[in-house]
Protein backbone atom coordinates (compact mmCIF):
# COMPACT_ATOMS: atom_id res chain seq x y z
CA UNK A 1 0.00 0.00 0.00
CA UNK A 2 2.86 2.62 0.70
CA UNK A 3 4.18 1.97 -2.77
CA UNK A 4 0.97 2.88 -4.21
CA UNK A 5 1.03 6.17 -6.51
CA UNK A 6 -1.04 8.70 -4.85
CA UNK A 7 -4.57 8.68 -6.65
CA UNK A 8 -5.15 6.22 -9.58
CA UNK A 9 -8.83 6.00 -12.01
CA UNK A 10 -9.61 3.96 -14.07
CA UNK A 11 -12.84 5.36 -16.65
CA UNK A 12 -14.34 7.28 -13.79
CA UNK A 13 -17.16 8.60 -14.99
CA UNK A 14 -20.19 10.32 -13.86
CA UNK A 15 -23.36 10.88 -15.56
CA UNK A 16 -26.02 13.87 -14.10
CA UNK A 17 -28.97 12.82 -15.90
CA UNK A 18 -28.49 13.80 -19.51
CA UNK A 19 -25.57 15.17 -18.70
CA UNK A 20 -21.61 13.50 -18.78
CA UNK A 21 -20.06 15.45 -15.93
CA UNK A 22 -17.09 12.90 -16.61
CA UNK A 23 -16.76 10.75 -19.40
CA UNK A 24 -13.85 8.08 -18.41
CA UNK A 25 -10.98 9.18 -16.35
CA UNK A 26 -7.62 7.45 -16.49
CA UNK A 27 -5.17 8.75 -14.65
CA UNK A 28 -2.13 7.95 -12.46
CA UNK A 29 -0.66 10.49 -10.15
CA UNK A 30 2.75 9.71 -8.52
CA UNK A 31 3.67 10.61 -5.04
CA UNK A 32 5.24 14.08 -5.17
CA UNK A 33 3.64 15.62 -7.76
CA UNK A 34 2.25 18.40 -8.17
CA UNK A 35 -0.50 17.58 -10.64
CA UNK A 36 -2.58 20.89 -12.19
CA UNK A 37 -6.26 19.68 -13.12
CA UNK A 38 -6.96 22.22 -15.47
CA UNK A 39 -10.60 23.02 -17.65
CA UNK A 40 -13.51 25.50 -18.41
CA UNK A 41 -15.89 25.97 -16.16
CA UNK A 42 -18.39 23.00 -16.19
CA UNK A 43 -15.87 20.82 -17.66
CA UNK A 44 -16.11 18.09 -14.92
CA UNK A 45 -13.02 19.28 -12.68
CA UNK A 46 -14.88 19.41 -9.73
CA UNK A 47 -16.47 16.54 -10.51
CA UNK A 48 -13.82 14.40 -10.72
CA UNK A 49 -12.53 15.79 -7.18
CA UNK A 50 -16.06 15.14 -5.63
CA UNK A 51 -15.61 11.25 -6.48
CA UNK A 52 -12.42 10.80 -5.17
CA UNK A 53 -13.71 12.05 -1.80
CA UNK A 54 -16.50 9.66 -2.17
CA UNK A 55 -18.55 13.04 -2.06
CA UNK A 56 -20.26 11.53 -4.89
CA UNK A 57 -20.71 8.33 -6.46
CA UNK A 58 -19.28 7.69 -9.70
CA UNK A 59 -21.47 6.05 -12.79
CA UNK A 60 -19.22 3.64 -13.62
CA UNK A 61 -15.24 3.07 -13.54
CA UNK A 62 -12.80 2.89 -10.05
CA UNK A 63 -10.31 4.85 -8.59
CA UNK A 64 -7.76 4.58 -5.60
CA UNK A 65 -6.36 6.87 -3.17
CA UNK A 66 -2.93 6.23 -1.68
CA UNK A 67 -3.93 2.89 -2.60
CA UNK A 68 -7.01 2.65 -1.40
CA UNK A 69 -10.73 2.33 -3.17
CA UNK A 70 -11.78 5.16 -3.32
CA UNK A 71 -15.64 6.04 -1.19
CA UNK A 72 -13.65 3.67 1.73
CA UNK A 73 -13.02 5.84 5.07
CA UNK A 74 -9.39 4.76 4.55
CA UNK A 75 -8.67 6.71 1.40
CA UNK A 76 -9.73 9.82 2.89
CA UNK A 77 -7.32 9.19 6.43
CA UNK A 78 -4.01 10.75 4.69
CA UNK A 79 -5.88 13.51 2.71
CA UNK A 80 -6.55 17.15 3.01
CA UNK A 81 -9.02 19.10 0.82
CA UNK A 82 -10.24 22.46 0.17
CA UNK A 83 -13.20 22.51 -1.27
CA UNK A 84 -14.37 25.01 -4.02
CA UNK A 85 -17.26 26.24 -2.12
CA UNK A 86 -15.17 26.60 1.34
CA UNK A 87 -17.96 27.20 3.95
CA UNK A 88 -16.75 27.15 7.58
CA UNK A 89 -18.93 26.84 10.74
CA UNK A 90 -19.53 30.55 11.42
CA UNK A 91 -20.27 30.33 14.96
CA UNK A 92 -16.92 28.64 15.76
CA UNK A 93 -13.95 30.44 15.40
CA UNK A 94 -11.05 29.83 13.22
CA UNK A 95 -9.17 27.86 15.77
CA UNK A 96 -12.06 25.92 16.82
CA UNK A 97 -12.56 25.27 13.22
CA UNK A 98 -8.72 23.81 12.96
CA UNK A 99 -9.48 22.01 16.34
CA UNK A 100 -12.80 19.83 14.59
CA UNK A 101 -10.81 18.97 11.80
CA UNK A 102 -8.01 17.38 14.22
CA UNK A 103 -10.56 15.56 15.87
CA UNK A 104 -12.14 14.17 12.21
CA UNK A 105 -8.68 13.47 11.01
CA UNK A 106 -8.04 11.43 14.19
CA UNK A 107 -4.78 13.42 15.10
CA UNK A 108 -3.32 12.88 18.46
CA UNK A 109 -4.68 15.06 20.42
CA UNK A 110 -1.33 15.67 21.87
CA UNK A 111 -0.44 17.20 18.71
CA UNK A 112 -3.70 19.35 17.87
CA UNK A 113 -2.19 22.58 19.58
CA UNK A 114 0.86 22.71 17.11
CA UNK A 115 -0.92 21.52 14.47
CA UNK A 116 -3.13 24.62 14.72
CA UNK A 117 -0.85 27.29 15.52
CA UNK A 118 1.39 26.30 12.75
CA UNK A 119 -1.55 25.91 10.25
CA UNK A 120 -2.51 29.44 11.25
CA UNK A 121 0.98 30.44 10.62
CA UNK A 122 1.44 29.13 7.51
CA UNK A 123 -1.85 30.59 6.17
CA UNK A 124 -1.60 34.17 7.43
CA UNK A 125 -4.06 33.79 10.20
CA UNK A 126 -2.11 33.47 13.61
CA UNK A 127 -3.65 36.81 14.72
CA UNK A 128 -7.24 35.56 13.78
CA UNK A 129 -7.51 32.63 15.58
CA UNK A 130 -9.61 33.43 18.25
CA UNK A 131 -11.97 35.71 15.85
CA UNK A 132 -15.38 33.92 14.86
CA UNK A 133 -15.42 32.52 11.33
CA UNK A 134 -18.58 34.62 10.73
CA UNK A 135 -16.81 37.76 10.72
CA UNK A 136 -14.39 36.53 8.30
CA UNK A 137 -13.82 37.67 4.78
CA UNK A 138 -14.23 35.27 2.04
CA UNK A 139 -10.46 35.28 1.54
CA UNK A 140 -9.64 34.75 4.52
CA UNK A 141 -12.30 31.78 4.73
CA UNK A 142 -10.42 30.16 1.59
CA UNK A 143 -6.88 30.84 3.72
CA UNK A 144 -8.46 28.83 7.02
CA UNK A 145 -9.95 26.22 4.07
CA UNK A 146 -5.84 25.61 3.12
CA UNK A 147 -4.82 25.71 6.73
CA UNK A 148 -7.74 23.09 7.51
CA UNK A 149 -6.14 21.21 4.36
CA UNK A 150 -2.37 21.39 5.46
CA UNK A 151 -3.75 19.90 8.88
CA UNK A 152 -2.06 16.35 10.03
CA UNK A 153 0.82 16.75 7.15
CA UNK A 154 -1.10 14.48 4.70
CA UNK A 155 0.58 12.61 1.64
CA UNK A 156 -2.44 13.78 -0.66
CA UNK A 157 -3.89 17.87 -0.69
CA UNK A 158 -6.34 18.51 -3.03
CA UNK A 159 -6.84 22.06 -3.82
CA UNK A 160 -9.87 23.13 -5.73
CA UNK A 161 -10.18 26.57 -7.05
CA UNK A 162 -7.34 27.63 -3.85
CA UNK A 163 -6.92 31.11 -5.28
CA UNK A 164 -10.50 32.11 -5.80
CA UNK A 165 -11.35 34.89 -3.49
CA UNK A 166 -7.64 35.65 -2.74
CA UNK A 167 -5.62 39.32 -3.82
CA UNK A 168 -2.26 39.17 -5.60
CA UNK A 169 -0.67 38.55 -1.98
CA UNK A 170 -2.80 35.46 -1.26
CA UNK A 171 -2.15 33.76 -4.71
CA UNK A 172 1.49 34.24 -4.18
CA UNK A 173 1.73 32.55 -0.99
CA UNK A 174 -0.74 29.97 -2.15
CA UNK A 175 1.95 29.20 -4.50
CA UNK A 176 4.87 29.26 -2.12
CA UNK A 177 2.79 27.18 0.00
CA UNK A 178 2.21 24.12 -2.85
CA UNK A 179 6.05 24.92 -3.47
CA UNK A 180 6.62 23.78 -0.01
CA UNK A 181 4.43 20.63 0.20
CA UNK A 182 6.10 19.42 -3.61
CA UNK A 183 9.56 20.18 -1.24
CA UNK A 184 7.94 17.63 1.46
CA UNK A 185 7.07 14.98 -1.13
CA UNK A 186 3.43 15.33 -0.57
CA UNK A 187 1.10 15.11 -3.67
CA UNK A 188 -0.81 18.27 -3.90
CA UNK A 189 -3.88 18.08 -7.21
CA UNK A 190 -4.70 21.48 -8.02
CA UNK A 191 -7.85 21.88 -9.61
CA UNK A 192 -7.80 25.33 -11.25
CA UNK A 193 -8.81 27.29 -14.33
CA UNK A 194 -5.89 30.20 -13.48
CA UNK A 195 -3.53 29.12 -16.19
CA UNK A 196 -0.51 31.02 -14.76
CA UNK A 197 -1.06 29.80 -11.74
CA UNK A 198 -1.19 26.26 -12.67
CA UNK A 199 1.75 27.30 -15.31
CA UNK A 200 3.93 28.11 -12.62
CA UNK A 201 4.07 25.64 -9.95
CA UNK A 202 2.60 22.02 -12.01
CA UNK A 203 4.82 19.31 -12.81
CA UNK A 204 1.94 17.73 -14.67
CA UNK A 205 -1.30 18.88 -16.00
CA UNK A 206 -4.06 17.33 -17.59
CA UNK A 207 -6.73 19.45 -19.43
CA UNK A 208 -10.33 18.08 -19.42
CA UNK A 209 -13.70 19.56 -21.51
CA UNK A 210 -16.42 18.12 -21.60
CA UNK A 211 -15.85 15.57 -19.09
CA UNK A 212 -12.99 14.67 -21.09
CA UNK A 213 -9.44 14.48 -21.23
CA UNK A 214 -8.20 16.86 -24.13
CA UNK A 215 -4.02 16.64 -23.02
CA UNK A 216 -2.04 15.02 -20.81
CA UNK A 217 1.69 15.33 -19.90
CA UNK A 218 4.29 17.63 -18.54
CA UNK A 219 4.03 21.14 -18.91
CA UNK A 220 7.15 20.94 -21.66
CA UNK A 221 5.65 17.80 -23.54
CA UNK A 222 2.30 19.82 -23.54
CA UNK A 223 4.05 23.43 -24.90
CA UNK A 224 6.79 22.39 -26.49
CA UNK A 225 6.64 23.11 -30.24
CA UNK A 226 8.40 22.08 -33.43
CA UNK A 227 9.81 25.80 -33.54
CA UNK A 228 13.43 26.80 -32.99
CA UNK A 229 14.89 30.58 -32.38
CA UNK A 230 18.61 31.48 -32.38
CA UNK A 231 20.61 34.37 -31.79
CA UNK A 232 22.78 34.51 -34.62
CA UNK A 233 25.31 37.20 -36.27
CA UNK A 234 27.29 37.63 -39.23
CA UNK A 235 25.25 35.36 -41.65
CA UNK A 236 26.02 35.86 -45.10
CA UNK A 237 22.79 38.12 -47.23
CA UNK A 238 21.96 34.17 -48.96
CA UNK A 239 22.55 32.19 -45.40
CA UNK A 240 18.81 32.18 -44.79
CA UNK A 241 17.92 30.67 -48.24
CA UNK A 242 20.97 27.91 -47.62
CA UNK A 243 19.45 26.98 -44.57
CA UNK A 244 16.13 26.45 -46.07
CA UNK A 245 15.67 22.58 -46.15
CA UNK A 246 15.91 22.68 -42.24
CA UNK A 247 12.17 24.18 -42.04
CA UNK A 248 10.47 27.48 -42.62
CA UNK A 249 13.08 30.30 -41.98
CA UNK A 250 12.07 33.52 -40.69
CA UNK A 251 13.79 36.80 -39.57
CA UNK A 252 13.07 38.47 -36.52
CA UNK A 253 15.68 41.47 -35.89
CA UNK A 254 18.89 39.59 -34.79
CA UNK A 255 17.01 36.44 -33.93
CA UNK A 256 16.00 33.35 -36.49
CA UNK A 257 12.94 31.72 -36.22
CA UNK A 258 12.94 28.31 -37.77
CA UNK A 259 9.30 26.34 -37.66
CA UNK A 260 8.76 23.06 -39.13
CA UNK A 261 12.56 21.44 -37.49
CA UNK A 262 12.65 18.03 -36.57
CA UNK A 263 14.49 18.66 -33.34
CA UNK A 264 17.18 15.68 -34.20
CA UNK A 265 18.55 18.30 -37.09
CA UNK A 266 18.92 21.34 -34.02
CA UNK A 267 22.97 20.66 -33.40
CA UNK A 268 23.10 19.87 -38.00
CA UNK A 269 21.16 23.83 -38.49
CA UNK A 270 24.03 25.09 -35.95
CA UNK A 271 27.07 23.72 -37.51
CA UNK A 272 25.28 24.80 -41.06
CA UNK A 273 25.23 28.36 -39.69
CA UNK A 274 28.45 28.51 -38.25
CA UNK A 275 30.32 26.80 -41.77
CA UNK A 276 29.47 29.83 -43.17
CA UNK A 277 30.22 31.97 -40.77
CA UNK A 278 27.25 32.72 -38.63
CA UNK A 279 27.73 33.58 -35.01
CA UNK A 280 25.46 31.63 -32.95
CA UNK A 281 24.80 33.26 -29.59
CA UNK A 282 21.51 31.51 -28.42
CA UNK A 283 19.47 28.89 -28.93
CA UNK A 284 16.07 27.90 -27.48
CA UNK A 285 12.49 25.89 -28.28
CA UNK A 286 9.79 28.11 -28.41
CA UNK A 287 6.76 27.17 -26.69
CA UNK A 288 3.56 27.53 -26.54
CA UNK A 289 2.22 30.06 -23.51
CA UNK A 290 0.21 27.83 -21.42
CA UNK A 291 -3.08 29.91 -22.10
CA UNK A 292 -2.34 29.40 -26.29
CA UNK A 293 -2.25 25.59 -26.18
CA UNK A 294 -5.22 25.56 -23.77
CA UNK A 295 -7.46 27.49 -26.59
CA UNK A 296 -6.00 25.44 -29.54
CA UNK A 297 -7.22 22.99 -27.83
CA UNK A 298 -10.24 23.73 -26.66
CA UNK A 299 -10.93 24.70 -30.01
CA UNK A 300 -9.96 21.45 -31.47
CA UNK A 301 -12.36 19.42 -28.90
CA UNK B 1 -16.30 8.43 18.64
CA UNK B 2 -17.08 10.67 15.57
CA UNK B 3 -20.73 10.57 16.82
CA UNK B 4 -20.22 12.40 19.63
CA UNK B 5 -17.67 14.98 18.02
CA UNK B 6 -20.42 15.86 15.52
CA UNK B 7 -23.23 15.66 18.64
CA UNK B 8 -21.46 18.28 20.30
CA UNK B 9 -20.77 20.86 17.35
CA UNK B 10 -24.64 20.36 16.53
CA UNK B 11 -25.40 21.44 20.46
CA UNK B 12 -22.95 24.08 20.37
CA UNK B 13 -24.42 25.33 17.45
CA UNK B 14 -27.81 25.03 19.18
CA UNK B 15 -26.12 26.68 21.85
CA UNK B 16 -24.13 29.62 19.96
CA UNK B 17 -26.86 30.42 17.29
CA UNK B 18 -29.16 31.99 20.04
CA UNK B 19 -32.29 30.07 19.15
CA UNK B 20 -32.22 27.52 21.93
CA UNK B 21 -31.63 30.31 24.88
CA UNK B 22 -34.80 32.56 23.12
CA UNK B 23 -36.56 29.08 23.62
CA UNK B 24 -35.79 28.34 26.89
CA UNK B 25 -36.05 31.97 27.91
CA UNK B 26 -39.80 32.27 26.21
CA UNK B 27 -40.72 29.45 27.96
CA UNK B 28 -39.54 30.28 31.02
CA UNK B 29 -41.90 33.28 30.74
CA UNK B 30 -44.54 30.96 30.02
CA UNK B 31 -44.25 28.72 32.92
CA UNK B 32 -43.76 32.21 35.06
CA UNK B 33 -46.81 33.53 33.96
CA UNK B 34 -49.12 30.59 34.15
CA UNK B 35 -47.90 29.78 37.89
CA UNK B 36 -49.09 32.75 38.36
CA UNK B 37 -52.51 32.39 36.47
CA UNK B 38 -52.63 29.04 38.67
CA UNK B 39 -52.40 31.13 42.22
CA UNK B 40 -55.19 33.00 41.19
CA UNK B 41 -57.99 30.67 41.39
CA UNK B 42 -59.14 30.90 44.66
CA UNK B 43 -63.09 31.09 44.20
CA UNK B 44 -65.67 30.21 42.06
CA UNK B 45 -68.20 33.04 41.24
CA UNK B 46 -68.43 34.60 45.05
CA UNK B 47 -67.28 31.73 46.93
CA UNK B 48 -63.80 29.88 47.68
CA UNK B 49 -62.86 26.78 45.58
CA UNK B 50 -62.98 23.79 47.26
CA UNK B 51 -59.48 21.48 47.83
CA UNK B 52 -61.05 18.90 45.06
CA UNK B 53 -62.41 21.69 42.75
CA UNK B 54 -59.09 22.91 42.91
CA UNK B 55 -56.92 19.95 42.00
CA UNK B 56 -59.79 19.41 39.01
CA UNK B 57 -59.35 22.57 37.72
CA UNK B 58 -55.42 22.73 38.02
CA UNK B 59 -55.12 19.45 36.90
CA UNK B 60 -57.20 20.07 33.35
CA UNK B 61 -55.61 23.57 33.10
CA UNK B 62 -52.00 21.91 33.48
CA UNK B 63 -52.96 19.10 30.87
CA UNK B 64 -53.72 22.56 28.36
CA UNK B 65 -49.99 24.00 29.45
CA UNK B 66 -48.51 20.36 28.68
CA UNK B 67 -50.23 20.41 25.26
CA UNK B 68 -48.11 24.03 24.92
CA UNK B 69 -44.94 21.94 26.17
CA UNK B 70 -45.62 19.14 23.33
CA UNK B 71 -46.35 21.97 20.90
CA UNK B 72 -42.94 24.00 21.35
CA UNK B 73 -40.90 20.69 21.37
CA UNK B 74 -42.33 19.22 18.61
CA UNK B 75 -42.03 22.27 16.73
CA UNK B 76 -38.93 23.45 17.74
CA UNK B 77 -37.71 19.47 16.90
CA UNK B 78 -38.95 19.85 13.33
CA UNK B 79 -36.89 23.21 13.27
CA UNK B 80 -33.92 21.96 14.70
CA UNK B 81 -34.09 18.56 12.53
CA UNK B 82 -35.31 19.93 9.11
CA UNK B 83 -32.51 22.05 8.04
CA UNK B 84 -29.72 20.01 9.86
CA UNK B 85 -28.79 18.07 7.57
CA UNK B 86 -29.77 19.99 3.95
CA UNK B 87 -28.76 23.43 5.47
CA UNK B 88 -25.17 22.04 6.08
CA UNK B 89 -25.14 20.34 2.00
CA UNK B 90 -26.40 23.69 0.51
CA UNK B 91 -23.87 25.85 2.34
CA UNK B 92 -21.02 23.47 1.55
CA UNK B 93 -19.99 23.33 5.52
CA UNK B 94 -20.62 19.62 4.60
CA UNK B 95 -18.20 18.79 2.31
CA UNK B 96 -14.96 19.45 4.14
CA UNK B 97 -16.64 17.12 6.82
CA UNK B 98 -17.41 14.52 4.90
CA UNK B 99 -14.14 14.50 2.93
CA UNK B 100 -12.72 13.04 6.44
CA UNK B 101 -12.59 9.76 7.51
CA UNK B 102 -16.14 9.83 8.93
CA UNK B 103 -18.76 7.85 7.62
CA UNK B 104 -22.06 8.92 6.26
CA UNK B 105 -23.63 6.84 9.35
CA UNK B 106 -21.48 8.83 11.97
CA UNK B 107 -22.73 11.98 10.49
CA UNK B 108 -26.41 11.49 10.52
CA UNK B 109 -26.04 9.91 14.20
CA UNK B 110 -24.14 13.00 15.60
CA UNK B 111 -26.52 15.18 14.06
CA UNK B 112 -29.58 13.48 15.60
CA UNK B 113 -27.91 12.58 19.15
CA UNK B 114 -27.23 16.18 18.96
CA UNK B 115 -30.38 17.79 18.68
CA UNK B 116 -32.16 14.60 21.06
CA UNK B 117 -29.53 16.46 23.76
CA UNK B 118 -31.08 19.96 22.91
CA UNK B 119 -34.30 18.67 23.46
CA UNK B 120 -33.85 17.08 26.68
CA UNK B 121 -31.98 20.19 28.01
CA UNK B 122 -34.52 21.85 27.15
CA UNK B 123 -37.67 19.90 27.89
CA UNK B 124 -36.55 18.79 31.18
CA UNK B 125 -35.56 22.05 33.28
CA UNK B 126 -38.51 23.63 31.87
CA UNK B 127 -41.39 21.19 32.58
CA UNK B 128 -39.75 20.12 35.74
CA UNK B 129 -39.78 24.09 36.40
CA UNK B 130 -43.91 24.14 35.58
CA UNK B 131 -44.28 21.25 37.88
CA UNK B 132 -41.97 22.33 40.62
CA UNK B 133 -44.06 26.03 40.67
CA UNK B 134 -47.59 24.26 40.37
CA UNK B 135 -46.77 22.52 43.52
CA UNK B 136 -45.34 25.38 45.29
CA UNK B 137 -48.37 27.72 44.47
CA UNK B 138 -51.46 25.40 44.79
CA UNK B 139 -49.36 22.67 46.31
CA UNK B 140 -50.40 20.15 43.52
CA UNK B 141 -48.24 17.48 42.16
CA UNK B 142 -49.49 15.36 39.22
CA UNK B 143 -49.92 11.26 39.50
CA UNK B 144 -46.79 10.61 37.16
CA UNK B 145 -44.55 14.08 36.35
CA UNK B 146 -41.57 11.55 35.27
CA UNK B 147 -43.83 9.72 32.87
CA UNK B 148 -45.41 13.11 31.78
CA UNK B 149 -41.72 14.13 30.65
CA UNK B 150 -40.71 10.94 29.80
CA UNK B 151 -43.70 10.81 26.80
CA UNK B 152 -43.26 14.22 25.67
CA UNK B 153 -39.93 13.63 24.85
CA UNK B 154 -40.83 10.30 22.70
CA UNK B 155 -43.11 12.65 20.99
CA UNK B 156 -40.15 15.40 20.29
CA UNK B 157 -37.67 12.73 19.25
CA UNK B 158 -40.42 10.91 17.11
CA UNK B 159 -41.13 14.45 15.47
CA UNK B 160 -36.58 15.19 15.31
CA UNK B 161 -36.08 11.73 13.78
CA UNK B 162 -38.92 12.70 10.98
CA UNK B 163 -38.02 15.96 10.83
CA UNK B 164 -34.16 14.41 10.25
CA UNK B 165 -35.29 11.70 7.61
CA UNK B 166 -36.55 14.52 5.25
CA UNK B 167 -33.84 16.20 5.56
CA UNK B 168 -31.80 14.29 3.98
CA UNK B 169 -33.42 15.13 0.65
CA UNK B 170 -35.75 17.98 1.34
CA UNK B 171 -34.31 21.57 2.02
CA UNK B 172 -34.85 22.47 5.49
CA UNK B 173 -38.01 25.17 4.73
CA UNK B 174 -39.46 22.15 2.88
CA UNK B 175 -38.91 19.48 5.39
CA UNK B 176 -39.82 21.36 8.55
CA UNK B 177 -43.00 22.25 6.86
CA UNK B 178 -43.96 18.76 5.48
CA UNK B 179 -42.73 17.28 9.04
CA UNK B 180 -45.27 19.98 10.59
CA UNK B 181 -47.96 18.95 8.98
CA UNK B 182 -47.52 15.16 9.62
CA UNK B 183 -47.57 15.81 13.15
CA UNK B 184 -50.90 18.14 12.90
CA UNK B 185 -52.60 15.24 10.47
CA UNK B 186 -51.34 12.52 13.63
CA UNK B 187 -52.70 14.84 15.76
CA UNK B 188 -56.05 15.16 13.70
CA UNK B 189 -55.55 11.20 13.00
CA UNK B 190 -55.75 10.99 17.09
CA UNK B 191 -58.71 12.25 17.17
CA UNK B 192 -60.38 10.22 14.30
CA UNK B 193 -59.83 7.41 15.96
CA UNK B 194 -61.51 8.59 19.04
CA UNK B 195 -64.44 10.25 17.76
CA UNK B 196 -64.75 6.59 15.63
CA UNK B 197 -64.19 4.70 19.24
CA UNK B 198 -66.76 7.03 20.91
CA UNK B 199 -69.62 6.45 17.71
CA UNK B 200 -68.47 2.56 17.48
CA UNK B 201 -67.21 3.71 13.54
CA UNK B 202 -64.81 1.03 12.67
CA UNK B 203 -63.27 3.03 9.62
CA UNK B 204 -62.73 6.27 11.74
CA UNK B 205 -61.21 4.01 14.51
CA UNK B 206 -58.81 1.89 11.77
CA UNK B 207 -58.36 5.81 10.76
CA UNK B 208 -56.89 6.55 14.06
CA UNK B 209 -54.77 3.19 14.48
CA UNK B 210 -53.34 3.60 11.53
CA UNK B 211 -51.85 6.98 11.84
CA UNK B 212 -51.18 6.20 15.30
CA UNK B 213 -48.76 3.17 13.69
CA UNK B 214 -47.72 5.84 11.16
CA UNK B 215 -46.80 8.42 13.07
CA UNK B 216 -46.73 7.93 17.05
CA UNK B 217 -46.19 11.69 18.21
CA UNK B 218 -49.97 11.86 19.13
CA UNK B 219 -49.97 8.21 20.63
CA UNK B 220 -46.90 9.73 22.92
CA UNK B 221 -49.33 12.82 23.47
CA UNK B 222 -51.83 10.66 25.02
CA UNK B 223 -49.24 9.27 27.07
CA UNK B 224 -48.49 12.68 28.41
CA UNK B 225 -52.00 13.23 28.91
CA UNK B 226 -52.58 10.62 30.88
CA UNK B 227 -49.67 10.88 32.90
CA UNK B 228 -51.30 14.31 34.15
CA UNK B 229 -54.76 12.89 35.08
CA UNK B 230 -55.49 12.33 38.16
CA UNK B 231 -57.39 9.14 39.51
CA UNK B 232 -60.60 10.89 40.93
CA UNK B 233 -61.34 12.42 37.46
CA UNK B 234 -60.45 9.30 35.37
CA UNK B 235 -62.37 7.74 37.63
CA UNK B 236 -65.41 9.77 36.59
CA UNK B 237 -64.86 10.36 33.74
CA UNK B 238 -64.84 6.85 32.60
CA UNK B 239 -68.39 6.65 33.86
CA UNK B 240 -69.03 9.04 30.77
CA UNK B 241 -68.91 6.18 28.62
CA UNK B 242 -67.01 5.62 25.34
CA UNK B 243 -67.82 9.33 23.97
CA UNK B 244 -65.03 10.43 26.21
CA UNK B 245 -62.04 8.75 23.55
CA UNK B 246 -63.06 11.97 21.37
CA UNK B 247 -61.37 13.73 23.87
CA UNK B 248 -57.46 14.53 22.36
CA UNK B 249 -56.99 16.12 26.22
CA UNK B 250 -58.31 13.25 27.98
CA UNK B 251 -56.54 9.95 28.40
CA UNK B 252 -57.87 7.05 30.95
CA UNK B 253 -54.92 4.62 30.29
CA UNK B 254 -51.07 4.66 29.48
CA UNK B 255 -50.20 3.60 25.96
CA UNK B 256 -49.54 -0.36 26.09
CA UNK B 257 -46.07 -1.15 26.19
CA UNK B 258 -46.01 -2.87 22.60
CA UNK B 259 -46.59 0.62 21.49
CA UNK B 260 -43.98 1.98 23.45
CA UNK B 261 -41.93 -1.04 21.78
CA UNK B 262 -43.01 0.16 18.36
CA UNK B 263 -42.24 4.03 18.85
CA UNK B 264 -38.97 2.91 19.85
CA UNK B 265 -39.22 0.29 16.85
CA UNK B 266 -40.50 3.42 15.04
CA UNK B 267 -37.25 6.05 15.86
CA UNK B 268 -34.58 3.22 15.08
CA UNK B 269 -36.16 2.73 11.64
CA UNK B 270 -37.11 6.40 10.79
CA UNK B 271 -32.88 6.86 11.87
CA UNK B 272 -32.04 4.07 9.26
CA UNK B 273 -33.94 5.49 6.83
CA UNK B 274 -32.27 8.71 7.68
CA UNK B 275 -28.73 6.78 7.06
CA UNK B 276 -29.52 4.86 4.32
CA UNK B 277 -30.92 8.04 2.11
CA UNK B 278 -27.97 10.43 3.39
CA UNK B 279 -25.21 7.83 2.34
CA UNK B 280 -27.03 7.89 -0.77
CA UNK B 281 -27.22 11.49 -1.36
CA UNK B 282 -24.52 13.41 -3.44
CA UNK B 283 -22.82 16.56 -1.69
Amino acid sequence: MTDAPAIVTRDLAKRYGSIQALAGLTMTIPRGAVFGFLGPNGAGKTTAVKLLLGLATPTSGSGEILGHPIGERASRRRVGYLPELFRYQGWLTAREVLALHCELAGIDHAAWQREIEDALAVVGLSDRGASRVGTFSKGMQQRLGLGVALLGSPEVVLLDEPTSALDPVGRHDVREIIRTLRERGVTVFLNSHLLSEVEQVCDRVIIVDHGKIIADGTLDELLRTDTVRLRVNDLPRDGVAQLASFGKITEEGEWLVVRAVDAERVPELVAAIVRMGGRVYAVEPKHESLEDRFLRLLEGS
Amino acid sequence: MLVLTIARLTVLEMLRRKLFLVLLGLTLLVVAFTSWGFGQITTIGTRPITRVEQVAVVSQLLILVGFMFSFTLAFSAVFAGAPSLSGDVESGTALAILARPISRAEFVLGKWLGVVITILVYALPTTAFQLFMVDRIVQYVPPHPLEFVGFIALEGTVALTLALALSTRLAGMVGGVVALILWGVAWIGGIVGGVGLALSNTTATHVGTATRLILPTDGMWRGAVWALEPEGIIAATRSAGAAVASNPFFAADPPDPLYLAWTIAWIAAGLGVAIWSFSRREV
